[in-house]
């Protein structure tokens, strides 16, 4: 006890260093706290885009692919597969219900759903999230379009607008649906996941939108309309101030010869605007998701399906996909983490040379000390002591910190980027953190403690200044 | 520690750093119980080695030394240092204290780490003692004064009551008063015989200041109790 005593008198006494080397390592270990729970939340808001679909649908490729795009509206879709298909899988004896989708258009670069009822009534996210139609009504006519709640608001489209869609995935100009606008029916709630960002139209919408076109190419009526008019925005005649970069853009996309960046996206487009997916009075679609009867049954459904030769399918378990994903973009966390732990590894180095720096200083302490009978361990145990109680109150501080934050930027990261970081008590993985980072001030402060007893043997009695 | 023995006892020490390069070598030196004993030695006599012989500091290289009847070279390390602590004050030149604790925390310092000589203090507190042995010493008005505040008088005054505090049977006083005047040393030395005398203690004053000796029941000389000086 009057180590300790002493320990945290000598801390007061050095009071800036103190609260310096508290500081830095209060940083570093929110830092690597905080990383961990962004992490976790990202992971958990992530995995909670889909939930309680069974098996995802699309034509034959790769998981990723369909995963990504069906859900994620990321990248092109391997390709489409038919309405009798479809139709054959939902009767299914083991399917419960199905959610058709179907992708090719876009709207100032959000994606355009065409799907059905079902999407409202059987899709989930997070913990049994339903989509919800927060002002309005869901689409029932094919000139009806739901809004999602980031296009509304990044959009500024209000219920009632018209609006044309672009034929293709991003951007607008010639390509534009003209002769067919759409009518904002309903926005939906925020639900932050990848529908806030999408906008819901009929099939029977998509279909008729394309109605005349042949592979992919407007009607002749169309393209002999003068200039690439943009399409009409809601409320105002050109695109409102905050959304002046994103029509810009949008429209800098179709320029012919437009290289760099897009031309990745410009080939996904191409593929997606590849033939006879909006022709035919067969609705085409793009994938389908579907809920078994039995849970058990979704292995071997998802066999069948893979397995069936009438037409190639890929069938997907999202939970397993989400997992591949996840860990393909796992690096980025894995050298997240590392560079905190480097940080922190910084500023325990750093007590370790404030510590050792005051050694020269404190000789004359020690050898008062040993003068009235303190022997040379409890001499190293005092600075052992010192690190320790840097490094756990920097901690603890640090905790405090993430935590505070925590409380204070959740509804920020969940307005602004869609995460939604739950704040849980410290779980395994922190507390580790905590008895590590003590452990390691610990065994840092035993490098000039071990400084400590050497001198302490040499000086003696002696007092060197 | 045996009550009878010599505060101080040593026959044929030898001391070196290195081998063969002898620091001490003395064949007889005996302190008696309760007295005041001057020893003289100019730097380099080998004064602060022989302080740290007797404070069970350094270990001999040979012969035996006896404090307080007790041998340090045979006591384990710890030992040794607690020996130092429940029975023995020490007094430096300058810079006694340590600069983040108080007056009274100084003071009360040696009774904190070694509960033997808080025993020492009977029925008193070790707060009261401290605070007792300030106050006796003159320094009863700034008993929280911060000791980086105090004059050297006052600091050697403090470091004094921290020698004396628990009324060890030896006090080692290794020149403390070189860096006071005339009149403050004279003072100061008067403080240090009375509290001596009350705790009953032997005292061992080291200085190379050969005026102050008349105070003393013993003068020793240094340079000629310890062959190996000056060759």
């Amino acid at each position: 006890m009057l180590t300790l005593s002493l320990a945290l008198r000598s801390l007061r006494n050095r009071r800036l260093t103190t609260l310096l080397t508290i500081a830095s390592i209060a940083l570093s270990v929110s830092l690597l706290v905080g990383v961990e729970t962004v992490r976790r939340g990202i992971r958990e808001s992530f995995a909670g885009t889909i939930r309680g679909t069974d098996l995802i649908v699309g034509a034959r490729g790769g998981s990723q692919q369909l995963l990504l795009s069906s859900i994620f509206g990321l990248g092109a879709p391997a390709g489409t597969l038919s309405w009798d298909t479809y139709q054959r899988w939902a009767a299914h004896p083991a399917v419960k219900w199905t959610i058709p989708i179907s992708l090719g258009d876009s709207y100032y670069g959000h994606r355009v759903v065409g799907t059905t009822a079902a999407f409202f009534e059987y899709y989930r996210f997070r913990n049994d999230g339903r989509v919800q139609v927060a002002t309005g009504s869901a689409m029932s006519s094919d000139h009806d379009v739901v809004v999602g709640s980031d296009v509304a608001s990044r959009l500024r489209i209000a219920l009632g607008d018209s609006i044309a869609l672009t034929h293709g995935l991003r951007g607008t100009g010639i390509m534009d649906h003209t002769e067919h606008p759409f009518v904002v029916s309903g926005i939906l709630a925020p639900t932050y996941t990848p529908i806030d960002r999408s906008l819901f139209t009929t099939l029977e919408g998509i279909e008729a939108m394309h109605e005349g076109w042949n592979n992919g190419i407007p009607p002749m009526s169309q393209l002999a309309m003068p200039g690439a008019e943009p399409p009409p925005m809601p409320g105002a005649d050109a695109p409102p101030a905050t959304q002046a970069d994103d029509g810009a853009m949008a429209r800098d996309d179709v320029m012919p010869g437009d290289q760099g960046v897009d031309t990745l996206a410009a080939a996904a487009d191409t593929a997606a605007v590849a033939p006879d997916i909006h022709d035919g009075h067969d609705h085409a679609l793009t994938a389908f998701l579907l809920g078994t009867k039995n849970r058990f049954e979704s292995l071997r459904l998802q066999r069948e399906m893979n397995t069936d030769t009438d037409e190639a399918l890929t069938a997907i378990l999202p939970a397993v996909a989400l997992t591949e994903l996840w860990h393909t973009i796992g690096y980025a966390e894995d050298g997240a983490r590392i560079i905190t732990g480097a940080v922190l590894l910084v500023g325990l180095l750093g007590m370790m040379v404030a510590l050792y720096s005051t050694l020269q200083e404190r000789r004359r302490e020690m050898a008062i000390l040993r003068s009235l009978g303190a022997g040379p361990g409890r001499i190293a145990a005092l600075l052992v002591l010192e690190s320790g109680l840097l490094s756990l109150v920097g901690a603890v501080t640090g905790f405090a910190l993430v935590y505070g934050l925590m409380a204070v930027g959740q509804g920020l990261a969940e307005r602004h980027f869609g995460v939604y970081i739950p704040i849980t008590a410290p779980g395994k993985v922190e507390w580790l953190y905590l008895v590590g980072v003590v452990a390691a001030g610990v065994l840092v402060g035993l490098v000039p403690a071990w400084r400590a007893y050497r001198n302490t043997l040499q000086d003696g009695l002696t007092i060197r200044l | 520690m045996i009550d009878g023995a010599p505060a101080v006892d040593i026959r044929d020490l030898r001391f070196a750093y290195r081998a063969g390069r002898e620091v001490l070598r003395i064949d007889a030196l005996t302190i008696p119980r309760a007295s005041r004993v001057f020893l003289h030695g100019p730097s380099g006599s080998g004064k602060t080695t022989l302080l740290g012989v007797i404070a069970g500091v350094l270990a001999p290289t040979a012969g035996s030394i006896h404090v307080l009847g007790q041998n340090p070279a045979e006591l384990p390390s710890s030992r040794r240092d607690a020996f130092r602590g429940v029975y023995l004050g020490y007094l430096f030149q300058l810079f006694n204290l340590i600069p983040w604790l108080s007056v009274t925390e100084n003071i009360a310092l040696p009774c904190r780490l070694h509960a033997a000589r808080a025993a020492r203090l009977g029925d008193t507190s070790i707060d009261d003692a401290a605070r007792q042995l300030a106050t006796d010493l003159g320094l009863g008005d700034m008993l929280d004064t911060p000791v980086t505040e105090l004059s050297v008088g006052q600091q050697q005054r403090v470091a004094a009551a921290r020698a004396l505090i628990g009324s060890p049977e030896l006090v080692i006083a290794d020149e403390p008063t070189s860096a006071l005047d005339a009149d403050r040393r004279d003072q100061f030395l008067e403080l240090l015989f009375a509290q001596c005398t009350r705790a009953n203690a032997t005292l061992l004053f080291v200085s190379h200041d050969l005026a102050l000796g008349s105070r003393f029941d013993q003068v020793l000389s240094l340079p000629d109790l310890n062959l190996a000086a000056g060759s």
